[in-house]
């Protein structure tokens, strides 16, 4: 068949096919494309004779163009965010965490390790702290937490209609740490290693610090609530940074390029956690930690039943069959 | 040994001679993408860098009449502005940030189909590391030695840029009688001799007897007319003879 007649033969269809992709791409009115897939395997069958025809280049590449966009209204990723959302917080999290248990075992001993270890270290040998941080954030730090100031949190002078400032402020801060500890684990590893332990070296140390120095009381209580999902997240964040890491160290039997896909497709469902926790930890961090009318006792039981809830939670949740989808 | 002689089930093709990049849709049709250098993404970068500090500025202005409340989601929004500027604008907008569209690219899975909630957020939290040690050092070098030119972040979240399709115009075929080919044409020839008709336009007449006469000997035509013979066997091969 000569190109001429192939062109006459099918242009009305084209056309059709034509407005109904405009449609789709515009994502209004999608309710006159029912037909849609089967009118793209047909200009598939019609580009496909073109080329074995050799029919011009400019039929073909514009029949490329449209198979083109065609393809990509027909093949979309599309995701129903909410139920998937639900169904993520409910069981997906936690079983990706256990399901990924080594590098979060690893991220986790290096971060809390590093905090632990220092925070003694700090405790028991109180001039060392002037060694791992600047004289002048040493002083920044006893301010805020100086049992004398009647306020809590980042300054000194902290009033409550300044919550919002703090909110503002921590997830800023936060989820930026804990988005530097992922993506610095693509450089094997090492970034997300660096970052877990020298986040545990610095908290280690002033929670030594002040605690040497009879600020104890007032520190321990500000961090015990949010902590339970501020240093998870951040431990988190490292595992799935070192899992990308591992990839590209150790790939097995695929290429890197296709382990690292791999990876980091997983990986990226644990940031997704991270940013949750980190929401929720920067919602009490601000709204719950900060106030100084709750007696410390109340805090540090609120906070052990919070670290008792995350635990539990990474733990046990979506352990059956038949987790809420 | 039979199979030897049974036709392999995924055929290779061959690679194109420029950088497009060939995909192989479900229906078996070969989609060529064309991957994005780094100058164009650099250029494109750099115009959502500015439109960044814009947003950013022109918003910081109008919390600042807001006090407390403005200092906080000024913090948010920073936090937006910077984390999830690029996030929002690929999934929403058919892969397309104001810098992309501007310079003509988007952004899509490696199988030609529009980038998706994961894969943006994947190539973006790591450009992180492609901004490392300074100035998208990484990432450039990344870049210039990958065949479809990927950055680190691309690789790992299994995406591409490319530049979008123009529209295309039809090209005017010079007028001429259509007539037979002398000699058979396979189909490759049958694409050169319409591909030398529709581009005719864009040559200057030297280079049209220039290449034609290459072709006049092989095809048994008469030199001075071979320029209008090659069109006729051009309308020849379109429509009736």
């Amino acid at each position: 068949m000569k190109q001429s007649l192939f062109e006459n033969r099918h242009k009305a269809e084209w056309e059709r096919f034509a407005l109904a992709l405009e449609r789709l791409e515009r994502g209004k009115d999608t309710s006159r494309v029912a037909d849609f897939p089967k009118a793209y395997r047909r200009l598939c069958q019609h580009l496909a004779l073109a080329q074995e025809r050799g029919y011009s280049s400019f039929l073909i590449d514009s029949l490329q163009q449209q198979v083109l966009r065609g393809h990509q209204q027909m093949y979309r990723h599309r995701s129903r965010l909410g139920a998937n959302l639900l169904g993520f917080v409910l069981a997906g999290f936690p079983r990706v965490v256990r399901q990924e248990w080594r590098f979060v075992l690893a991220a986790g001993l290096l971060f809390f390790g590093s905090l632990i270890g220092f925070g003694m270290l700090v405790f028991l040998f109180p001039e060392l702290v002037y060694n791992l941080i600047p004289a002048d954030q040493v002083r920044e730090m006893q301010g805020m937490y100086d049992p004398v100031a009647g306020h809590l949190g980042r300054s000194a002078d902290r009033a409550a209609s300044e919550d919002w400032v703090m909110f503002g402020y921590y997830i800023m801060h936060n989820i930026g740490i804990a988005f530097q500890t992922f993506a610095s684990g693509l450089l094997l590893g090492v970034g997300s290693g660096f970052f877990l332990f020298y986040n545990g070296l610095i908290i280690g140390a002033v929670a030594g610090h002040l605690s040497e120095i009879g600020f104890g009381q007032t520190f321990w209580s500000f961090v015990i609530g949010h902590g339970a999902f501020e240093l998870t997240a951040i431990a988190l964040a490292g595992a799935a940074g070192l899992k990308l890491g591992w990839a590209l160290i150790a790939p097995g039997r695929l290429t890197r390029g296709e382990a690292l896909r791999l990876a980091a497709r997983q990986s990226v469902l644990l940031v997704c956690g991270v940013m949750l926790f980190l929401l929720i930890a920067a919602f009490i961090e601000a709204y719950w930690s900060s106030r100084t009318s709750i007696t410390p006792l109340t805090k540090y039981l609120v906070g052990a039943g919070l670290w008792l809830a995350v635990a539990l939670y990474l733990l046990f949740a979506g352990r059956t069959g038949h987790a809420p989808e | 040994m039979l199979e030897h002689t049974a036709p392999p089930r995924k055929a290779t093709l061959i690679p194109p001679l420029d950088t497009r990049h060939q995909v192989e849709t479900p229906e078996g049709i070969d989609l060529p993408l064309r991957p994005a250098g780094l100058p164009v993404r650099a250029v494109a970068f750099t115009i959502d860098l500015g439109l960044r500090g814009l947003i950013c500025g022109v918003l910081f202005i109008v919390l600042a009449f807001l006090g407390k409340l403005g200092m906080g989601l000024g913090s948010l929004l920073l936090f937006v502005v910077s984390w999830w500027y690029m996030v929002l604008f690929e999934v929403l907008r058919q892969g397309r940030s104001p810098g992309k569209q501007w310079m003509g690219l988007r952004v899509v899975h490696e199988d030609g189909t529009p980038v998706g909630w994961s894969a943006s957020l994947l190539r973006n939290l790591l450009r992180f590391v492609d901004l490392m040690p300074f100035g998208y050092l990484l990432g450039a070098i990344s870049c210039l030695q990958h065949p479809t030119f990927k950055r680190l972040g691309d690789i790992a979240a299994g995406t591409l840029v490319i530049h979008s399709e123009r529209p295309l115009v039809r090209p005017t075929l010079p007028e001429a009688a259509p007539r037979r080919s002398p000699i058979a044409l396979t189909l490759s020839e049958q694409r050169a001799l319409l591909g030398f008709a529709e581009r005719q336009g864009e040559l200057s007449p030297a280079r049209v007897n220039e290449l034609a006469a290459l072709l006049a000997q092989p095809l048994h035509l008469s030199a001075p007319h071979a320029v209008a013979e090659l069109n006729g066997i051009a309308r020849g091969l379109l429509g009736p003879t």
